[in-house]
Order: C-alpha cells, then sequence, then structure tokens
C-alpha cells in the first residue's frame, strides 16, 4: 500500500499549484445599475470589501494519485476547485495542468430538458470539450453505466430525478479525461448504484494512468479511496498527506469548531456552563477514586454544588450507560436532600458489583419542591458535558454484552415435569 | 506551441457546434412542423410585407424590383437585431456554465450571432426566391457579396461582444440598445428608399448622403447594391468622392471589432466571479 503511494509520487506532476491566492469583491451596495455605479463613484464609495478565500496555497498532484480535498464550509474548498478548472483566475501564482482536465463542480451542467438523454449526453460531452467521434467512444459505456439503455431516446424531462443525476454522474466519471475533478458527488443514485460507484472508484484508484481530484466532507470516502488528501481551513492548507491523518485532523478541526460554539453559547449564556445558570452558578460531579475500575472496587466521586437561595433542595443523580445506551440507575428526586446551603463538596459511594463492563457517566442535578405538587421537584441546574463525571469498568471476569454481570442476576431453568 | 493552438481551437469549435445545434434544435421545439418553421416563418413575413409595403403603402424608389430590395434590406437588419439582442444576453444567460465549466467564453456570444448568421442564411434563400419571381437581373457584381456579408457580420460581432461585457455589469445596456437600435433603424434608408430623403433637396439631401457613413448602412446598402439593384441602390462608394469619407465605415467596422474583442478578453477571466 505504501509502496504503492510511493510509486505514484514518482509519477509526473499532472497539475501543480504554485502560491495561489485569491479575494473576493463582496458588494456592499446594490451596483448592477448605471445611475448607481455613477452616485457611488461621485460619493468616492467603493462599494465592495474585499475577502481573503485562499492564502498562498501550493500542492502538486501527480499522475494516478486520487487526491482528496477536505476541508469546512467556507474554507475555500470550491474556490480552489474552480481555480484548478480554471473557470476563475488566481490573483497571484499559477496553476499548472498536464492533461485533459475534466471539471464536475456540478453534475449535468447545460442538461437541457427539452433534449433526449443521447443528445445530452453528446451537448454535455461537447462543453467539456468532447468532439462527438470521441463522444461515440464513450457513449456506450456511459449508458449502461447509468442503466439507461432504453431511455437514452426520451425526453430529459420525461426522467426521474435519479435518472438524471445517474446518466449525469456516468458522464461525469466515464469521461475519458486525464483528470477527473469531482466535487461532492458521491451520494448519488440508490444502494444498488452506490455500490457500483463504490466498485467503480476502488477500481480506479488502482488505475495509474487516471488521476482523480474529490472534494468531499465524506470521511470514509477519502479513507477508502484517496491515495492522499489535503485539508484546507481558512484558506490555507492545513494538512497534507496519508489520508487517515488528514481526515483525523478534519475530525478533530470539527470538534474544535463545535467547542469554540459551544463556548460562544456559554458566553451568551452570562459564563455558565451549559445546564448552569445565575441561581445555580456550579454543579460539578467528579471522581475521587480511579476512573477505569474493576467489579469488586466501589468507585467514590463526589459533587460540587453552589446554592444561595433559601429553602429545601436536593440532589438527583442519574447513571448512563454510554455503551448500551439507558439510564441504568437513577437515585430518585428526593433522596439525597442537602442540609447546607452555599458551596459545598459531598461523597458518594457505589458498589460495582453487580455491573458487566461498560462506560458510565454521571449526571446531577440540583432540584428545589415544586410549590404547587409536592410530589415533584424542579431542577435548577444539571451537570452535563464537562460537569458530569464519567467511568468505565473494566474486568477480566465480567462479560461485554449485557449490563448486570452473572453475580447480580443469574437465570435458572426449571424442571416442570408433567405428571400424566 | 502549434498544438497548444489547434487543440484551444479544437475545444472552441467543439463547443461552439453543440450550443448551435443545441439552440437550433431547441428554436422549433414543440411545433408540430419544426424546423420546417425556419423557412416558412420568412417566407410568410415577407408575403405579408411584400404586400403591405409594396402594394398598400407603394413604398418605392420607381424601380419593380424595390420590394426585394426592401426585403433584402429588412432581414439584413434583423440578422443584426437578433445577434445584437440575443448575444449581449448570452454571456448573463449561460451565467451556469460559465460558473462551473471552463471554456473560451467568448463561444456563448458566437454562438448566438451564429445562430442569428443561420436564420439570415435562410432568410437570403428565400430573398432569392422572391427575386427570382420579380425577375431581377444578377450581375457580376454578386461575386462581392461575400465580401459584405463578412462586414457586416463583423460589426455586428464587435458591437455585441461590446454590449455583452457591459450587460455583465450594467443591465440597463439591454434598454439602452433597444431604443438605440429604433435610431440607428431609422436613420437609414430600410424601409424607406434613400431617394425619398434625397429628393426633398437641400440640407436634407446632405443628410440623406451622411447616412450611408454608418457602417451598417454602408454594408445592407452594398449588400442591396451588389446582390439585386446595381443601377439604382445608392452606396458609399457612389455617393461620395473623399477616400477617407468612404474608408470610415470600414475603418469604424474594424475599430469596432478590436474594441469589442479587446474589452471581452480582458473581462471575461472575471464574468464566472462576477455573475
Amino acid at each position: 500500500m505504501s509502496d504503492n503511494a510511493n510509486d505514484v509520487m514518482n509519477n509526473p506532476v499532472v497539475l501543480s499549484v504554485d502560491h495561489v491566492s485569491k479575494s473576493f469583491k463582496l458588494p456592499t451596495e446594490q451596483a448592477t445599475g448605471m445611475k448607481q455605479a455613477f452616485i457611488n463613484w461621485t460619493k468616492g464609495i467603493k462599494g465592495y470589501k474585499k475577502q481573503q478565500v485562499l492564502k498562498d496555497i501550493s500542492f502538486s498532484v501527480h499522475k494516478g494519485e486520487f487526491f482528496g480535498i477536505v476541508g469546512r464550509n467556507g474554507g475555500g474548498k470550491s474556490t480552489l476547485l474552480k481555480i484548478i478548472s480554471q473557470i476563475y483566475y488566481p490573483e497571484t501564482g499559477s496553476v499548472k495542468v498536464n492533461g485533459k482536465l475534466v471539471p464536475f463542480i456540478e453534475l449535468g451542467v447545460g442538461f437541457n430538458p427539452e433534449l433526449t438523454g443521447r443528445e445530452n449526453v453528446y451537448l454535455n460531452g461537447s462543453l467539456l470539450g468532447f468532439t462527438s467521434e470521441e463522444v461515440d467512444a464513450m457513449y456506450d459505456d456511459i449508458v449502461e453505466f447509468a442503466e439507461l439503455e432504453e431511455f437514452m431516446d426520451q425526453k430529459l424531462k420525461n426522467y426521474s430525478s435519479g435518472m438524471q443525476v445517474r446518466l449525469a454522474f456516468s458522464v461525469a466519471i466515464k469521461a475519458r479525461g486525464d483528470i477527473l475533478v469531482l466535487d461532492e458527488v458521491l451520494a448519488v443514485g440508490d444502494e444498488a448504484f452506490q455500490r457500483k460507484c463504490d466498485e467503480f472508484f476502488t477500481e480506479i484508484k488502482k488505475d495509474p494512468s487516471k488521476t482523480v481530484i474529490l472534494v468531499t466532507h465524506d470521511m470514509d470516502s477519502v479513507r477508502k479511496y484517496c491515495s492522499r488528501a489535503m485539508m484546507i481551513a481558512d484558506g490555507e492548507v492545513e494538512a497534507i498527506g496519508d489520508p487517515e491523518t488528514v481526515s483525523q485532523q478534519y475530525t478533530l478541526a470539527n470538534l474544535k469548531a463545535d467547542e469554540a460554539a459551544e463556548r460562544k453559547q456559554r458566553e451568551e449564556r452570562g459564563g455558565y456552563p451549559n445546564g448552569l445558570n445565575k441561581r445555580c452558578p456550579l454543579l460539578r460531579t467528579y471522581a475521587v477514586s480511579p476512573q477505569i475500575l474493576k467489579s469488586s472496587d466501589t468507585f467514590r466521586f463526589a459533587v460540587e454544588y453552589q446554592y444561595d437561595e433559601p429553602g429545601d433542595f436536593y440532589l438527583a443523580i442519574a447513571m448512563h450507560d454510554i455503551r448500551r445506551g439507558g439510564i441504568s440507575y437513577d437515585t430518585g428526586m428526593k433522596t439525597f436532600k442537602m442540609e447546607k446551603h452555599g458551596h459545598h463538596t459531598v461523597h458518594f459511594d457505589i458498589p460495582l458489583n453487580i455491573f458487566n463492563n461498560g462506560e458510565f457517566r454521571l449526571i446531577t442535578s440540583l432540584r428545589t419542591p415544586n410549590p404547587v405538587n409536592d410530589e415533584r421537584t424542579e431542577a435548577v441546574g444539571v451537570a452535563v458535558d464537562e460537569n458530569a463525571c464519567t467511568f468505565v469498568i473494566q474486568d477480566d471476569r465480567n462479560r461485554e454484552y449485557a449490563l448486570l454481570s452473572d453475580r447480580a442476576l443469574t437465570f435458572t431453568q426449571v424442571d416442570i415435569s408433567n405428571k400424566d | 506551441m502549434v498544438d497548444n493552438l489547434k487543440s484551444r481551437y479544437t475545444y472552441a469549435w467543439v463547443v461552439l457546434r453543440g450550443l448551435v445545434e443545441t439552440d437550433f434544435k431547441l428554436r422549433y421545439q414543440g411545433s408540430v412542423l419544426g424546423i420546417a418553421w425556419s423557412v416558412l416563418k420568412p417566407l410568410m413575413m415577407f408575403c405579408v410585407m411584400y404586400v403591405v409595403f409594396g402594394k398598400f403603402l407603394r413604398m418605392s424608389d420607381g424601380t419593380s424590383t424595390y420590394p426585394v430590395v426592401l426585403l433584402l434590406g429588412i432581414s439584413s437588419w434583423q440578422f443584426v437585431t437578433e445577434s445584437t439582442n440575443v448575444g449581449l444576453r448570452s454571456v448573463v444567460e449561460r451565467g451556469d456554465l460559465l460558473r462551473k465549466i471552463h471554456f473560451p467564453n467568448y463561444i456563448v456570444v458566437v454562438s448566438a450571432t451564429v445562430g442569428a448568421l443561420i436564420s439570415y442564411a435562410i432568410n437570403l434563400c428565400v430573398v432569392l426566391l422572391f427575386a427570382l419571381v420579380a425577375r431581377v437581373q444578377f450581375t457580376w457584381r454578386v461575386v462581392l457579396l461575400p465580401l459584405n456579408i463578412i462586414e457586416l457580420y463583423a460589426v455586428t460581432l464587435g458591437l455585441t461582444l461590446l454590449m455583452a461585457t457591459m450587460y455583465v455589469y450594467f443591465r440597463d445596456i439591454a434598454h439602452i440598445w433597444e431604443v438605440l437600435q429604433q435610431l440607428v433603424f431609422y436613420g437609414m434608408p430600410i424601409i424607406y428608399p434613400l431617394s425619398y430623403v434625397t429628393n426633398r433637396g437641400g440640407l436634407y439631401a446632405e443628410l440623406a448622403r451622411l447616412e450611408l457613413i454608418n457602417p451598417f448602412a454602408q454594408t445592407i446598402q452594398d449588400i442591396r447594391h451588389n446582390l439585386i439593384a446595381p443601377e439604382t441602390q445608392p452606396t458609399i462608394w457612389n455617393s461620395f468622392d473623399n477616400p477617407f469619407i468612404k474608408a470610415f465605415p470600414v475603418v469604424l467596422t474594424v475599430a469596432l471589432l478590436w474594441l469589442g474583442v479587446y474589452l471581452f478578453r480582458r473581462n471575461s477571466r472575471k464574468f464566472a466571479e462576477v455573475m
């Protein structure tokens, strides 16, 4: 596998992107009329604001590579793709293409509903620069792959949308270019068609004469098909190299973005963590004993809280089973009545003997009695996310599948012999 | 180098063919008579015009072939309006293509003018039919016709490229041109014979001669002169002695084409981003 990748890297470069930068002018004024343009000009309004989309991007793709480009929305992937396809021109730097590059920024560009399937294939082909002889040569392949043999003389408007997409996709991947550029087009068609595409991509990956550049969000396909991948973030090359590493980095970046969003949310809440508020600014569950335990151990944890309002209040703790889902145990709303207001810490023990292996999370809520219905309570604060506490049971004596161990519960077979 | 150029123009040619063929196929899409309309329509339109202008309005310069001259003028001007009006919107209308595929984007403008050129060719055939019926005596001058048509195409293409570029930034140009083309139309002898104006004498006669300086008027008069009525159709060549004035329309044509190509090329890289 790695030998193969190295072989490819020795192949000639078919696409080289050299220090490419690109910025766009975003219009701030509506100026599609002469009058407005003139007014703006007299007032000295520029009418736009500059946005740097790509910053000094350099990389090269070798012949036979299956090159993936990943990145979050708005990171500049599509702009880069359009520059590679020479639809946009780079502001600085240059793009060199060696061979016939066939771009598919969107499937079925130029498809016309009034034309037949056959005519559309030829039209689409000619827009991509294939002469009708060249389209003749790949026509059967395209139709066969799309599985639309008996529909080719029907007008496109009579196709179902799935059929249209299949036809467009087949043109895209059966087009005999040297470099194929695909943007987010993998998830088309039904399951059978998906499988076919999967086979096709696996095959093309081995073909040393075809180069594919794929832009996608789907990390599975990056790992599966790509021989090399690149991640773009904020207009810069964040990572380039083997697809496994890059896709991990991408996942990580997404997590970070989630965290950032979380932080932002917290700021909007006034700086309190998720689930907490001004009345209950602090509620935290944390492990006192080690977090990886055996069944013979007892898990000790603590709950730290701050609650200053007068009146009764309780701590309720739920034990979630991360592996199997669901709540394994809950203390009940009114079991632990707290004695002291203010900032305090209380400790709890859980015997683990009855459980099999698993991962568990403890979520504590601070509750006050419901003024109307004495049976019920209201949650003032909940300790979730980083305020929840996780622990793991790992014991050779245990089994993995079910929650309860044999020590807690065993079934007994009974023998009811009929007396007749 | 040669290969590079060759592949560039093959590409342009392939795209041009694809677009023109599609447009032509779609033009009479869904009609019962289909492609026959492309001949039938001008034939019927010309019959109407022949009757209205030739018989009722008696628009004539006194020659029996004038109705044919009229049709020739109108169909030539139709070519100009069709290619400019379709062509100037073509870049924006084909925006979805330009934003998704890289191809020489002057092709969309050229394909619009070529589409108009095809209609023009069909119309010319119909006019020829009328000419035969009207017993027009053709002369050796017919061989000059291709030159005139090339010039007409050149000036039209130049103007279309220029306006197509402007239209991307300023949609107003479409409306401005709509008005302007009326001015140009009535400012040259198409539905009236030039002698109508000349015969009023004095200043009008001078102005009538000046009408011929416009490249559209010059080429359309040349086409009429060379194809149908060498004796009666005035051209810039037989109306002026000054060689500079004679050269003016041709120079203007070349200048307009150059300007159109230059501006279009300079801006076309940005079309995909601006739209």
